[in-house]
Formats: structure tokens, C-alpha cells, sequence
């Protein structure tokens, strides 16, 4: 199971990269795989305010839909509109192109609150399923 | 409805699914394959190749006895009557208050037995009733609840009994008939659809017919236990050069719902009438009694205020059951079913909704988190089989006995 070092994650599955002066957020693999098909995502608009813990977007798969939440607080920057069209990409490339958003911070420090890769490894380990 | 008291329930499949890594889930009480790798990959996998489902949580109750069709006829909507040997017919059971208790597809199998195969949901329910409805064949007789009374000329009454160690196979999709005629030695591609057949190698406990639930071509095989893992193994072996791939409960839901079928308990139950489940073409309101028929002659007449319709979603989320319809700011029926399609590659659903508004064409809004989504009501099935076998005429009077 993939979780890239450089990257930061939550406890909801949600990973963090920072790119400037933004934080992209997308999910894990862990969390495509468990979905499975992606078939729907529903994304904030740019401008949007959020605060951490927010639910601010959804991702739906055959089964069931799942919200997805703010792991920082901040302005929506921008969304990925390319997963309207191909919301498969959330299955082929979770950390890549399956981005879904980026946040301009308004606290950056809440960044380092969130979990390394090590942190999420070892939270999954004590996930039972 | 899943049964929480005490440990679930496996087919005798249930290692085979273990093996072949699939996602379990609990249904109706039962342990069940929902997908093997994922329920879009399987979905196509029908509609393309060919696909092996266990479907053996369905249950198998055997209906013996001269009068076992006369009975039957009593509890269904349908004209048994003419229902030939080999034949079967896809009816629904109601109650007094005209409402389904379950549809089922009743294969004839012998001149006095009929196999009659009832939903998982439904199985100790289905019994009860079929029990607490033994006849002597004569309609005007009175009901004598599970009590062994011969017919005033000796004849015994209908057995009636579920037969628990069974299995059921579906195979289905375009590859079914080819790998069915290779594995089985026997060319069942012959057969025409809702035919029934014995497996010559299997013994005269086993059959196949040519019905299933996906809107494919595909294949039914019922088989004792002590056979249905060597048969599994068979086709999926054989199957291989096919691209055959064990199918789940995730993507036989997906496939019913594109081909416009109907789940009990899930888009009609005991409060539903067929009519209003949109499946009145069932309905023969020429017999001369069953139970229920006077409701239906009513609503027959005066017509149902709500419809069981099919809308495909422009773009967008995925309808889910409970989620309202609307046509403007009002309310106009319900989701009971919804997915997304594959083969049309957008949300589609089923629902309950205002008489009027139930014509292919019709415009309205599907609530899904609060918004109003833009959705057409279409003429089911959303997606058709370009290839289907032919249908047999009803009654046509094939025997296929072996």
C-alpha cells in the first residue's frame, strides 16, 4: 500500500502536499481502494472559505458516497475539473492526477498537526477490516 | 433485512469466493460475494464476455403432485394453465390486498412438479404461504392449513417443500451459450428463452434454463450441492480463454437495475401493486380466480395514482434510494433504485412517481444532497441485449424432457 514520504495525511484519508503557496489535497490509496469505482466527484468552488475538519467535497463510487474534508483551513485556490469528466483518474493516479483541490492556508501551521507518512502507515495498521 | 440473530448463512460456494479474493457482504442474512475486483470491471465483464455468479442464497421449493400447477395458478397473477413441461414463467404472488408478496419465475419440470425459485429475502415467508395455500385443485374448496387432506377422490394433496441443499449458477453474457455448450457437453445454446432443460451429465436432479437477471444472454443452472463446486470450478476453468469473471452482488444489482428489473423489497413489496410496479403485461385478468384478482380489477379500472418509472440523470451524482423527485418546488414521488450505468455512462434510477408525469420524456429533478439534479423519464430497460435469443412463445408447447 503506497503512502509517498513527502506527503501529509489525515485521519479521514485525505493526504496534503504542499505546492507553494497552496496545499493540493486528494485521498490516499488506501481510500480508492476501498471505494473502488470512482464514478462522481463533487468539488468546492475556488473562493470557497474552509475551515479544518470542514466537509467540503464528495466522492462517490457505485456503492455509496463520502465526503471529504478540509485538512487545513483556508480559500479554496483551485478545483480539479478534469475529474468531472474522468473521475476515474481518482483510481489510477490518487496521489497524481486524482488531485481535487488546493487551498490557499490562512493558518499554515496546521500542516505539521497532520499525520506523516509513518503516522498513517501505523494508523492503518490499527484499522481493523 | 439482513438477520442479526445468530451466525450467517453460506452457499456451499462460500470457499470458492474466499479464494478467489472476494469482498464478502452480509445479505439477508446471508454471506455473499459483493464484487471479486470490482464491481464496474465485473459489470462489463457480462456485457462483454461472460460472467459466473453464485446465486444459491435464492431458495429452490418444489411443488409436487397432480394438482401442483392448479395450485400454483391459484397463487399468481399469471396464466399456469398453459405453461408447458420444460417451460417457465416469470409471475408475481400477491396477498388479499392485492399487494406482491414476491415475484418469482416458476419452471415447470416434470407433468406434476414444478420448481419454484423465490428470493433470498422471501424463502421462509414464500413457503409458509405456498403451504398455508395447498389445494386439492378444486377452487371451490376450502383452505385447510398444513394438513395432509386427499382430494375427495384420493388424490393427495400438493407437496410443497424448499429444498435447502441446493445451488444456483448464473452464467451469463454473449460467451455463456459457447462455454455452456462446451463444458456441459450438451448443446444448450439450443435452447429458446425461459426453456428448461435437464443436464444429461448432471443427473435428473439438475437443470438449466435460459433465464437470468442481468439482461444478457445467460444461463441458470440448479444442482445439488454435491455438485456445484466441481461445476463452478469446471466453467471457470473453461471459461478462462473466454475472459470469464466471477461476478458479486455489487455488479448483479448494477446489471438488473440497467436492464430495467425489478428487486423485491428494494422497488415494490406487500404494499405494491403490480400495476403500480408498472408490471400489469404479468397480470391475466382472464383467469377465473386467484388471489387478489378482485383489488386488480378494481385498480384495473379506475387506474393507479403512482408508477414505477426509469429517469437517466443527465450528468452528475448517483441517485440512491429514498432520494425525492421533484418538478419544481414539488415533491412528485421517490428513488427506489439507483446506479450508475456503464452502458449508457450516467446515473440512472427507478422510482415511484405521479401517474401523469411516468411518460418517457418528462422532465424532472432527482434530490440528491439537497440539490436538484436535471433527469428525463425513459421507457425501460435503459439498456437491451442487441443480440437476445429469440423468445419462445408463451405456451408454445415445447417439451423438453429428457
Amino acid at each position: 500500500m503506497t503512502i509517498p514520504e513527502h506527503l501529509r495525511y489525515t485521519k479521514t484519508h485525505e493526504w496534503a502536499r504542499q505546492d507553494e503557496g497552496e496545499i493540493v489535497v486528494g485521498i490516499t490509496a488506501h481510500a480508492q481502494e476501498e471505494l473502488r469505482d470512482v464514478v462522481y466527484v463533487e468539488l468546492p468552488a475556488a473562493g470557497k472559505t474552509v475551515k479544518q475538519g470542514d466537509p467540503i467535497a464528495v466522492v462517490e463510487s457505485v456503492k455509496a458516497a463520502f465526503d471529504i474534508y478540509a485538512p487545513i483551513s483556508g480559500t479554496v485556490a483551485r478545483n480539479n475539473a478534469a475529474l468531472q469528466k474522468t473521475p476515474q483518474l481518482v483510481n489510477q493516479d490518487c496521489y497524481g492526477n486524482g488531485w481535487f483541490f488546493a487551498i490557499r492556508p490562512s493558518q499554515p501551521e496546521e500542516l505539521n498537526a497532520l499525520l506523516t507518512a509513518d503516522g498513517y502507515a501505523a494508523l492503518l495498521k490499527t484499522t481493523a477490516h | 433485512m439482513s438477520d442479526a440473530s445468530g451466525p450467517m448463512q453460506r452457499t456451499i460456494l462460500y470457499p470458492e469466493h474466499l479464494a478467489l479474493g472476494a469482498k464478502m457482504t452480509p445479505f439477508n442474512g446471508w454471506d455473499m460475494p459483493l464484487y471479486y475486483s470490482s464491481i464496474l470491471d465485473e459489470h462489463k465483464a457480462v456485457r462483454t464476455a461472460v460472467g459466473i455468479f453464485d446465486v444459491s442464497h435464492m431458495g429452490q421449493v418444489f411443488v409436487r403432485g397432480p394438482q401442483a400447477l392448479a395450485m400454483l395458478d391459484e397463487l399468481v397473477v399469471s396464466r399456469l394453465d398453459t405453461l408447458a413441461q420444460g417451460r417457465a414463467c416469470y409471475s408475481l404472488m400477491l396477498h388479499e390486498r392485492g399487494g406482491i408478496v414476491d415475484d418469482i419465475i416458476v419452471f415447470r419440470v416434470g407433468p406434476e412438479e414444478c420448481l419454484v425459485v423465490v428470493n433470498c429475502a422471501n424463502r421462509e415467508k414464500d413457503v409458509q404461504w405456498m403451504q398455508q395455500h395447498r389445494r386439492e385443485g378444486d377452487r371451490a374448496g376450502t383452505i385447510l392449513a398444513g394438513e395432509e387432506v386427499p382430494h375427495a377422490d384420493g388424490r393427495a394433496a400438493v407437496d410443497v417443500r424448499l429444498e435447502p441443499d441446493r445451488a444456483i449458477l448464473a452464467v451469463q453474457g454473449p460467451e455463456a451459450a459457447g462455454l455452456l455448450d462446451e463444458v456441459l457437453k450438451q448443446r444448450v445454446s439450443s435452447l429458446g428463452r425461459f426453456d428448461i432443460t435437464t443436464v444429461a451429465s448432471l443427473g435428473s436432479r439438475a437443470w438449466i434454463s435460459r433465464t437470468g437477471y442481468t439482461g444478457s444472454d445467460g444461463f441458470e443452472l440448479f444442482v445439488p450441492n454435491a455438485q456445484a463446486v466441481a461445476l463452478w470450478k469446471r466453467l471457470v476453468n473453461a471459461g478462462q480463454s473466454r475472459g470469464i469473471h466471477p461476478i458479486g452482488l455489487g455488479a448483479r444489482d448494477t446489471l438488473r437495475l440497467e436492464a430495467g428489473l425489478r428487486l423485491c423489497g428494494t422497488d415494490m413489496d406487500e404494499s405494491t401493486s403490480p400495476y403500480e410496479a408498472d408490471l400489469g403485461w404479468t397480470v391475466a385478468l382472464s383467469k377465473p380466480s386467484f388471489i387478489g384478482k378482485p383489488v386488480l380489477v378494481e385498480q384495473a379500472a379506475s387506474g393507479v395514482a403512482r408508477r414505477l418509472a426509469g429517469f437517466a440523470l443527465d450528468e452528475g451524482p448517483v441517485p440512491r434510494h429514498g432520494c425525492a423527485l421533484v418538478v419544481g418546488d414539488r415533491e412528485v414521488g421517490t428513488v427506489t433504485s439507483g446506479t450508475f450505468s456503464l452502458m449508457l455512462n450516467q446515473p440512472i434510477g427507478m422510482g415511484f412517481i405521479e401517474r401523469s408525469l411516468a411518460t418517457p420524456g418528462t422532465r424532472i429533478g432527482v434530490m440528491i444532497r439537497s440539490k436538484a439534479h436535471p433527469a428525463t423519464v425513459v421507457k425501460l430497460p435503459f439498456w437491451r441485449n442487441p443480440s437476445a435469443a429469440k423468445p419462445v412463445e408463451a405456451g408454445a408447447g415445447k417439451s423438453l424432457a429428457s
